[in-house]
């Protein structure tokens, strides 16, 4: 078990370096330069000089090996440093964002495993009824409606049905306040883009828990457990959803590394001032460092994730740990 | 004798009561004191130095918190030449010494945030940062004021602008809203202090910033205008998407966005709000322009870029255009309201702005063949990956210029690839581009249409001497007749004689807020009246 550990491990350094390199090389094919961006992008009159200062100041007029070495002695001493387009430290800009955006995560993870485990489960155990059909219809209609769309439709719906039934809009705050300073007000917030999130990812747990009960309720242990008599309920829940829970543990665990950073539209729907939207915008703005540390930050998370999934997988599945 | 004093004292009362009612402009209400103003910005500002920065995300959650020497009269925002002192006592001072210095009188009761008061020493100070800042300091707009020859304090509470010439460009210059004042001990200590902090005298205090959600400001007890701010604070969320700003309004968690939106949205929030939403609109002092690459052929012939100007059809499409998107006044080179702008008969002298449709396209027809075009090409057209107006605009054009018979494709980028190609790649035949400015200055802001070896902003490579020579000669002309004059000479020359560059239509500004914002008044830039401090909330 702990050679396995250990395996995974070392894996990591060659993951991050890869993935640093790679963006770092990919935001320097990107045709923009933040000067300009910051100093003509609104179309107002500008100095000349002023562009040239700027690129001093940012670093940019340095030779691009000297930029890369600086990232990656940075990345060593997990000093980010700071963002380009703001001048704040990276650190405490991700630091701010990372709070929500691991709240909404967290919360689209209730959801999802709250809503996917037992419908996919009655999916399967009631396969080809009218139960199997509509759960289908519900799981698939999730993965094709776009987050951020039915982000839109819940903010519509909200101001209609408020103004109808109390005769002023209301919509969900579009400021942040944390759950421990005024829980209401937190969860008024952040339980409608958890839930737009979420159904898209319990729709995708929905269809692999069933799929995975399907194949293992044909496995000969679950049909002896059955002709020793046992009683069905304890077949499915003891024998059956264990083992089949190992590739639903995989999809939760990369959907779970997604949603921290990876809203990049529901966020702004919502306005949550989370990771999705400091991403779009540093990359928008042509802020190297800050989207270089945000990549790294997500394939950090990944590796993490990855990592724990592995580690479950082994619990879950004596062979793994054994081999 | 007692109950006559009485009647006469009451008999005065009311006099005096009746002559202040007779005062007040009718309909006037006297402004309530408190409450928070939200309002939703769509970005955020990079820095907090509005010296270096350009945008007006810095200007809306951050004029608050500063004073200007002379601003433009907020009780008057729509006229262009209407300004006022703002630190500074008096009337805005008339030139002296033939018309070559200013002499500024400064308030004595001006204290900044942290107590210390304001001299005329810090006014110099930031004029001296904007004008001619250090190495490694970086001042947008030190170009505005190329005819100052010195900046300098007499004494506590006088400041002396001397000229190298008269300049009609330098009192709106002044009023430029990013010219925050900032306190000389900092900036002696630290030129770079005021990009990460807020120290200004204005009528707000800076209260605590989320970055990316929202900047937060409290009532300043101690500005200078007695009774003023009305509102005990304001919060400046930062909202991307117009579409949540919009439902933000609907939704009552902002009373108003400050930049301006669409018709499509202001119909929307009249139809859902009714009388709780106020809609103000005005002409922006931003402009569609379209840029034509002088080095690519046929671009480079005068007759083919003379033929782009004469397919559009501005005078209908401001009228169809102005129901979809935010752009409507057809106008020339300066904007619209100002009294050195064209009226309509000098318009339409102008190609492109010809009464007769038919006859301009059969002119451009007519140009495109004679120079020889090949109509089976198909040319780039560079645009911004932005709704309003740009893909709107860009699209029509795309159709105005089919209707003579030149087919273009559109390429539409991000901001900032948008920009390499303007800028770095020049790899464009004609790019969409723009001139939005803050306080109007004809003068200065038609400094776009200079040759590129002049202007920064000029990004479709020609130089033009003739149109160079008339823009000196204005700019140091004092005499606003002949000023009108050279302007008309050098809009005819680059829009129709050298055919340049081109003008599509000019912006339309539509605020729509929640009717219980009062005091707030619209300019023609976004940039403008955003002191707040004689807004109030009627609730």
């Amino acid at each position: 078990m702990y050679r396995y550990i250990l395996k995974r491990l070392l894996l990591v350094i060659p993951t991050l370096f890869g993935a640093a390199l790679l963006v770092f090389t990919l935001l320097r094919l990107i045709p923009g330069d933040i000067c300009v961006l910051r100093m003509a992008g609104t179309g107002g009159y500008f100095d000349e000089a002023a562009i040239q200062t700027c690129r001093v100041e940012m670093g940019t007029d340095l030779p691009v090996v000297g930029q890369f070495f600086s990232f990656i002695w940075g990345l060593l001493r997990f000093d980010f440093g700071v963002s380009m387009w703001t001048g704040q430290p990276i650190i405490s800009e991700v630091a701010l964002r990372f709070e929500l955006s691991l709240q909404v995560a967290i919360m689209a993870t209730i959801v999802a495993i709250l809503v996917a485990v037992p419908l996919g489960t009655i999916s399967a155990v009631k396969q080809n009824t009218w139960i199997d059909y509509l759960v289908r219809c519900i799981s698939i209609a999730g993965i094709a409606i776009p987050s951020f769309w039915l982000g839109i439709m819940i903010i519509l719906g909200l101001l209609l049905t408020s103004q109808h039934l109390f005769g002023t809009p209301w919509m969900p705050p579009i400021t942040y306040r944390p759950i421990w300073e005024d829980p209401l007000y937190n969860l008024s917030m952040l339980i409608w883009p958890a839930v737009a999130t979420g159904y898209r990812y319990s729709a995708v747990a929905t269809r692999m828990t069933r799929s995975a009960m399907l194949e293992v309720l044909r496995e000969d242990y679950v049909r002896t457990a059955r002709a020793k008599g046992l009683w069905e309920k304890l077949i499915i829940r003891r024998h059956a959803l264990k083992n089949a829970m190992l590739p639903v543990i995989t999809v939760i665990g990369i959907e779970f590394a997604f949603l921290i950073g990876g809203l990049v539209v529901t966020e702004q729907v919502f306005n949550l001032n989370g990771l999705g939207k400091l991403f779009v915008e540093s990359v928008v703005n042509n802020d190297y460092t800050m989207t270089q540390a945000l990549v790294m930050l997500v394939v950090m998370v990944f590796i993490f994730v990855n990592f724990l999934v592995d580690i479950c997988y082994a619990w879950l599945d004596p062979r793994i740990r054994y081999s | 004798m007692k109950s006559i004093r009485l009647k006469t004292a009451c008999a005065v009362l009311a006099g005096i009561a009746i002559g202040m009612s007779a005062a007040l402009p009718a309909g006037a209400v006297t402004p309530k004191h408190g409450g928070i103003l939200k309002f939703v910005v769509p970005a955020e500002p990079p820095s907090f130095d509005a010296h270096r920065e350009t945008t007006f995300a810095l200007i809306h959650p951050l004029r608050p918190f500063y004073s200007l020497l002379i601003r433009v009269n907020p009780d008057n925002p729509s006229s262009t030449t209407d300004f006022v002192c703002d630190v500074c006592e008096g009337p805005v001072p008339k030139p002296t010494d033939g018309g070559k210095t200013y002499t500024f009188k400064i308030r004595k009761d001006v204290k900044f945030h942290n107590g210390d008061h304001l001299f005329a020493q810090d006014v110099v100070a930031t004029y001296q940062k904007i004008i001619s800042p250090p190495a490694g300091v970086v001042s947008a707009r030190k170009a505005y004021y190329v005819m100052v020859d010195s900046v300098t304090a007499p004494d506590h509470f006088t400041v002396v602008f001397k000229l190298k010439y008269p300049s009609g460009a330098f009192i709106p210059a002044l009023a430029v809203p990013f010219n925050f004042l900032y306190q000389k001990s900092q900036l002696d200590q630290d030129m770079h202090w005021y990009e990460k902090n807020i120290n200004g005298s204005g009528a707000f205090r800076f209260k605590d910033r989320e970055a990316g959600a929202v900047i937060r400001g409290v009532r300043n007890p101690d500005y200078f205008v007695k009774g003023r701010p009305y509102l005990d604070g304001f919060d400046a969320i930062f909202a991307k998407k117009e579409s949540l700003r919009v439902q933000a309004i609907r939704g009552d968690r902002a009373a108003i966005e400050f930049r301006g939106f669409p018709p499509k949205s202001r119909d929307d929030l009249v139809k859902a709000l009714g009388k709780d939403i106020t809609v103000e609109t005005s002409d922006w002092n931003c402009v569609l322009l379209t840029t034509i690459n002088h080095k690519r052929k046929p671009f480079d012939d005068v007759r083919v870029r003379r033929a782009l100007t004469l397919a559009i059809d501005r005078w209908g499409g401001s009228q169809y255009l102005s129901k979809i998107a935010i752009v409507k006044t057809v106008g020339g080179i300066v904007f619209p309201g100002h009294a050195l702008a064209a009226n309509k008969k000098e318009l339409q002298e102008i190609a492109g702005y010809w009464p007769d449709l038919k006859k301009s396209r059969a002119e451009a027809r007519k140009l495109l063949k004679e120079a020889g075009v090949d109509l089976s090409k198909t040319y780039y057209f560079n645009n911004r990956a932005v709704d309003q107006p740009y893909k709107i605009v860009g699209t029509w054009l795309i159709d105005q210029w089919k209707q003579v018979g030149l087919k273009f494709e559109q390429h539409v980028f991000p901001t900032g690839p948008f920009y390499d190609v303007l800028r770095q790649k020049k790899e464009y035949d004609v790019s969409a581009d723009f001139n939005c400015q803050s306080i109007v200055n004809p003068l200065v802001d038609v400094s776009k249409f200079l040759s590129d070896d002049r202007s920064g902003s000029q990004y479709g490579q020609w130089q033009d001497r003739e149109v160079d020579a008339l823009f000196d000669k204005m700019n140091q002309s004092a005499d606003p007749k002949e000023q009108r004059k050279l302007m008309r000479e050098m809009e005819k020359l680059t829009l129709d004689t050298h055919a340049n560059g081109f003008i599509t239509l000019w912006w339309n500004r539509i605020i729509p807020h929640r009717s219980y914002v009062k005091g707030w008044k619209i300019s023609p830039s976004h940039y403008l009246n955003q002191s707040l401090d004689n807004v109030w909330l009627d609730k």
